[in-house]
């Protein structure tokens, strides 16, 4: 009787040491799965508090996996005639971003829509608009101006978050679309 | 009533404080700004001058600080090309508002040269600044 109390014990005992392990274990896993399905789908999240605050203000901060490294310099060397606006920085601010941009590029991303964007673009060309990169004009080719510029909500195809209800995560694919006063997008 | 003479009178206190402590960074630049040449700092000279419109060229021709900003400092805003939401100006309706001495001197050197297509003298940013901090 007193070896059978102790035996069921250890049983329990053990359980209750291993159990949270193997679910902690399997939440490692579920939460793997989940960052390789975006790493392989889409691109990294900005999570950049400076980046954010700098370059967020006026627009989305755009995630740096949707331009090459070379594009980036190209923007951050004119910011002072930034698409027709000063978006001037300090130096150390300068430097602290632009190492953020480039490191976290197009073309030094494993993300797959990162690679996408990198691979559609000409070695020497440099776009400064994402809006302008081949891989981008061909997932949009077929949206009608009326739901874009021709859109109050909308107003300009850079408004990435106006339809793209998750973009500010990375997330570009179809089934997180919401066009302003259209709705969903299927292809 | 000893009580509530305390009670209201730390009530009263509370907001008082959270005032001062704002004020002193729009004081410390209102001071730099005199020391650069300004005259006293006029809210009223700051409104016209928020509601001007200054020509430009290319996309956006005409340009006031209400473009982005509205008439109403207490509302939240729209920048103009982007479309991206811009919070409230004044202190009153967001207190995060006019705490950063930097980051005023930034926006100002950037939005003045957006706007005015200058940078805006000493004398023009101590009258947005008492705008800003307690529009009429």
């Amino acid at each position: 009787m007193n070896a059978t109390l102790a035996i069921t014990a250890v049983i329990f005992t053990v359980g209750f040491v291993t159990l949270p392990v193997v679910w902690s274990d399997g939440d490692l896993r579920w939460n793997e799965i989940e960052e390789y399905e975006h790493r392989s789908t889409d691109v990294a999240a900005v999570e950049n508090p400076l980046y954010k605050e700098e370059c967020g203000s006026c627009h989305m901060a755009y995630p740096p996996g949707l331009l090459p490294a070379r594009s980036w310099t190209k923007i951050m060397a004119r910011l002072e005639d930034h698409f027709g606006d000063d978006a001037e920085l300090d130096l150390d601010t300068h430097k602290t971003i632009s190492r953020f941009l480039i490191k976290n590029s197009a073309d030094h991303s494993d993300y797959r829509r990162s690679r996408k964007f990198s691979r559609s673009i000409g070695s020497s060309d440099a776009p400064i608009r994402i809006s302008d990169t081949p891989y981008f004009r061909h997932e949009h080719d077929d949206i009608p101006d009326r739901m874009v510029t021709g859109n109050p909500t909308v107003k300009s195809i850079s408004q990435c978050d106006a339809c793209h209800t998750d973009a500010e995560r990375g997330t570009f694919n179809e089934h997180d679309i919401n066009i302003p006063g259209y709705g969903r997008w299927d292809d | 009533m000893k009580n509530h003479i305390l009670i209201t009178a730390l009530v009263i206190s509370i907001p008082v404080g959270f005032t001062r402590a704002e004020s002193a960074i729009v004081n410390k630049l209102l001071q730099d700004y005199a020391a650069l040449g300004a005259a006293t700092a006029d809210a009223e000279r700051g409104k016209r001058m928020w509601e001007e419109t200054f020509s430009s060229d290319g996309e956006f021709p005409e340009r006031s600080c209400s473009s982005c900003h509205t008439h109403d400092l207490t509302r939240t805003g729209k920048h103009v090309k982007t479309n991206k939401e811009i919070k409230p100006m004044t202190p009153s309706a967001n207190p995060k508002r006019l705490t950063d001495g930097k980051k005023i001197e930034k926006w100002f050197k950037r939005n003045c040269k957006w706007t005015l297509r200058r940078e805006c003298t000493a004398q023009e940013k101590a009258d947005f600044l008492a705008y800003i901090d307690k529009p009429s």
